[in-house]
């Protein structure tokens, strides 16, 4: 009998051999972990680490200022300057045993208030929206040792994010609670996608993800897109599984929305504080699920762009400039926080309204991808980040 | 059979039911331009639908019954009901909405008239996440689009911003001018918490509904026309039990809301007063060269190929301004070009296309709409919540994911059983796919186990998943 099994190994051999010149470069450290986390909606970073030290925070931010540290409800502090949202405990226990930092001040070059654009600069890893058709970590994957069947990187989602767009096969993959079609109706349905390139590869990499989802995850409820703290600490959690497996992937990507805090943002309860802890307790679902693979695992929480600084006239912030990054895991050298603190007085203001971007993501990403991935620089610089020479790489991010 | 008859019928229309290809035949192009005039009456189940203006009065009234239970004293005593009963009715006004739309479509004699409807509600996507917004998404498409999807773009663009869904979806009820009545009192009694402007509907307006992001319009300029649209608002009380004025459920001008005063955007000084100065700037940029640029390409990308050809993009673009933006005049010169015909099969599917062509092609709907809600959403399209004001994407590269075809696939395979082994899945194929199926695809379906198989291998072939 041929089990599904079979099909996706003969179905990949051949394309996978074929295709990619994976020996021309030096080869990686295959061990290594990385999850992009991308929030969608522009989150806002001076909540995420509220800046407490600057003497400016609590006037500029008025009824939407978190409580200092000393407060028994207050941030959580990470140093003498800035503190942890209280939402956020399990990111503060990872930091307090330096597996996390926060970049701040941190911008992508992108400088408009299009979340569309915002996303799309993040994503292309040019120096601007449109420029370029596929994602960075896609271009990121050729000395990786990627391949159609060998695919090293998944989006955790029905439709795959630009980031991970592009010529190099990836994979996706998102529960169902359909029922499986027959093993016959599917190597019929190989055999008819054949001389079809678009859909012979995505039904391949579909299989192969069918292999390491377990049906227990599969069956879980899903949304188009990951809104409640449930689903995302589900998909967390599938994350780990497919982290873990022996064939898989190691780069995952997932996306959450529902950060465009235009009314009633909340402090330290409220939509906002919703919203974070639901990512925390994803965070730390991945960390439980990854096990000891944690230790090799970076796991980078960006947003399109910052909120202003001031709160609007709906208890809200509208679409800004520069905000916080997390970056956590067992490779992280954490227990800090990054940032060339560029405050808060009305003059030191992006545009008089927004947080001053004093650091660039693609140099945040440069750092995860050379020292954790170990793609070479000359890639980094001419073909995944084309001209980014003013962001330079950010160094000693991972442990030695 | 002429190949345009299956570019017709199914990239234009909403997918061949069996036996339309007879009719296109005679003259795909014909059987297009026909449609535009529109069904003489308003589709049966879309007229038996409520007002959007009833539906919010009524779950309005609800939530106002929510907030006054939760303040009562004896509220320690907690009663679900109230909110259990929000609950269903705005279910029922949500599946009743999605049951209507798909039932339509399937139906419909007036597919390309049909489609026109979905994209441009796209094109002015509300994202149905937050109460009261499922009661009345499905509502907006009906009331704010449908009438204008042939006329002219400054029409739809002027109802759609005025609809109450657009207003609440991007919080214009709450921008406030900060030198409006409202604001200088408010700012005046409370020095802590500034009242004012909310950027979000006019920046969405000038990026996604009219000049695109490119389209030459500055931080100044979004700024400024929220101040123009300040007081754009919705009649009646609101949730709270404040604002009485005006017809509960519809488009209200608040004066008290609005910042008064000459405002100038991209450089054109507006001095008409209240709510004529916002009207004036939505009929400049409908007409304004970026906005037809923007649209054009938009429109060929959806009817020809995911990147549009530039030179058609040109000349339909120059049609909209020469027209005034009259959407018909553009529709007619894009089914009249060459770029249309050239390639059968140039589009990809989004999950909503595969759906309403796999309904039509059966020539039947689910009875119940949770079917349809689940189905796609499984595939990644929720009906009616795109997850943000840009709408839903239209290339391949977009819906492309590995995991999205395999849901599709079990998708067709669900729909197969479900329609039975009875179905004649080769004779289907010629009747909805026609010279465009394979001989490929044809010996496989004609080699299939059974009926069911058959029908899923249809159903998730190359063919049938574009258009």
């Amino acid at each position: 009998m041929v089990t599904r099994r079979d099909i996706i190994k003969t179905a990949g051999a051949g394309a996978a051999a074929a295709v990619w010149p994976t020996a021309l470069f030096a080869k990686p450290d295959s061990e290594a972990r990385f999850v992009l986390v991308i929030l969608r909606g522009a989150a806002d970073g001076l909540s995420i680490a509220a800046p407490y030290g600057d003497g400016n925070y609590p006037g500029v931010r008025g009824e939407l200022a978190l409580p200092s540290p000393r407060r028994a409800d207050g941030l959580l502090k990470l140093d003498g300057m800035f503190g942890l949202h209280p939402s956020l405990a399990g990111v503060y226990e990872e930091y307090e045993k330096k597996q996390a930092l926060i970049v701040h001040a941190i911008a992508s070059p992108y400088r408009e208030r299009s979340h569309f654009d915002g996303q799309d600069v993040l994503e292309n890893g040019g120096s601007g929206a449109g420029l370029l058709r596929d994602g960075w970590l896609n271009r990121a994957l050729a000395p990786l040792g990627n391949s159609p069947g060998n695919e090293k990187a998944i989006a955790m989602a029905i439709n795959t994010p630009l980031v991970l767009r592009g010529e190099n096969s990836v994979t996706s993959w998102a529960p169902s609670q359909l029922p499986d079609a027959e093993e016959s109706t599917i190597q019929r349905l190989q055999d008819l996608y054949a001389d079809d390139e678009f859909f012979a590869t995505r039904l391949m990499q579909a299989l192969k993800s069918q292999e390491i989802a377990s049906d227990e995850l599969s069956m879980q409820p899903t949304r188009g897109r990951s809104r409640n703290a449930e689903q995302v600490r589900n998909m967390m959690a599938a994350t780990a599984r497919f982290l873990s497996a022996d064939d898989g992937p190691r780069i995952a990507v997932l996306e959450a929305d529902g950060w465009d805090t235009h009314q009633n943002q909340g402090t330290t309860a409220g939509s906002l504080a919703n919203r974070l802890a639901g990512l925390d307790g994803a965070l730390t679902a991945l960390r439980d699920g990854l096990g000891s693979t944690w230790s090799n695992t970076v796991v980078a929480v960006v947003t399109e762009f910052g909120r202003t600084v001031h709160v609007n006239g709906t208890r809200g912030t509208d679409h800004g400039t520069a905000t916080a990054a997390i970056l956590l895991g067992g490779a992280v050298s954490g227990g800090r926080v990054l940032a060339d603190w560029p405050g808060l007085a009305k003059s030191d203001l992006y545009e008089g309204r927004d947080l001053m971007p004093t650091a660039d993501t693609r140099s945040l990403f440069k750092g995860i991808l050379a020292d954790h991935l170990g793609v070479p620089d000359a890639m980094l610089e001419r073909s995944i980040f084309p001209d980014s020479a003013g962001a330079k790489q950010m160094k000693d991010l991972i442990r030695a | 059979m002429k190949e345009a008859t299956v570019i017709a019928t199914n990239r234009f229309g909403l997918g061949a039911r069996p036996g339309d290809f007879d009719i296109v035949d005679r003259n795909p192009q014909a059987w297009l331009l026909d449609q535009l005039q529109g069904p003489s009456r308003t589709p049966g189940d879309i007229r038996e639908l409520p007002h959007s203006s009833t539906v919010l009065t009524d779950v309005q009234a609800l939530r106002r019954e929510e907030r006054q239970r939760k303040k009562s004293p004896d509220n320690d005593n907690p009663d679900v009901t109230s909110v259990e009963k929000y609950g269903q009715v705005a279910r029922g006004h949500f599946m009743d909405q999605v049951a209507a739309r798909y039932r339509t479509a399937t139906a419909s004699d007036y597919p390309f008239y049909e489609r026109l409807v979905h994209f441009w509600s796209n094109h002015f996507a509300i994202s149905a996440d937050q109460q009261p917004l499922p009661t009345i998404t499905g509502l907006f498409e009906n009331e704010a689009i449908r009438p204008h999807v042939a006329g002219k773009f400054a029409d739809m663009l002027i109802a759609a911003e005025q609809h109450p869904a657009m207003i609440l979806f991007l919080d214009n009820q709450r921008s406030i001018g900060p030198n409006s009545q409202f604001g200088k009192r408010a700012n005046r009694r409370n020095k802590d918490r500034t009242i004012g402007l909310n950027e979000n509907l006019a920046r969405e307006i000038l990026e996604l509904h009219t000049l695109g992001v490119n389209g030459g319009y500055t931080q100044e300029d979004v700024t400024t026309f929220a101040k123009v649209i300040t007081g754009w608002s919705i009649g009646g009380t609101n949730e709270n039990g404040r604002f009485a004025e005006g017809e509960q459920g519809t488009f209200e001008f608040r004066e008290s809301f609005h910042e008064p005063g000459k405002k100038t955007i991209l450089g054109k000084s507006y001095r008409q007063r209240e709510v004529d100065q916002g009207e004036a700037v939505l009929r400049d940029l409908a007409v304004h060269p970026s906005t037809a640029k923007f649209l054009a390409t938009k429109l060929a990308r959806h009817f020809v190929a995911d990147e549009p050809p530039a030179e058609l993009v040109g000349k339909l673009s120059a049609t909209y301004l020469e027209s005034d933006g009259d959407l018909s005049v553009v529709y007619q010169a894009l089914v009249q070009a060459d770029e249309p015909w050239r390639e059968i099969h140039a589009k990809y599917k989004t999950p909503h296309e595969f759906v309403v062509s796999t309904f039509r092609a059966f020539n039947r709907v689910p009875d119940d709409a949770r079917f349809i809600v689940r189905a796609l959403e499984l595939m990644g399209q929720t009906t009616f919540r795109p997850g943000s004001p840009e709408g839903w994407p239209d290339t391949a590269e977009q819906w492309g994911g590995a995991d999205g075809l395999y849901k599709r696939i079990e998708w067709c395979n669900t729909v197969a059983r479900v329609v039975g082994s009875k179905a004649r899945p080769v004779e289907l194929g010629d009747a909805v796919l026609g010279p465009g199926m394979s001989m490929t695809t044809r010996k496989s379906i004609a080699r299939a186990e059974n009926g069911v198989q058959g029908l899923t291998l249809l159903l998730a072939s190359p063919e049938f998943q574009r258009r």
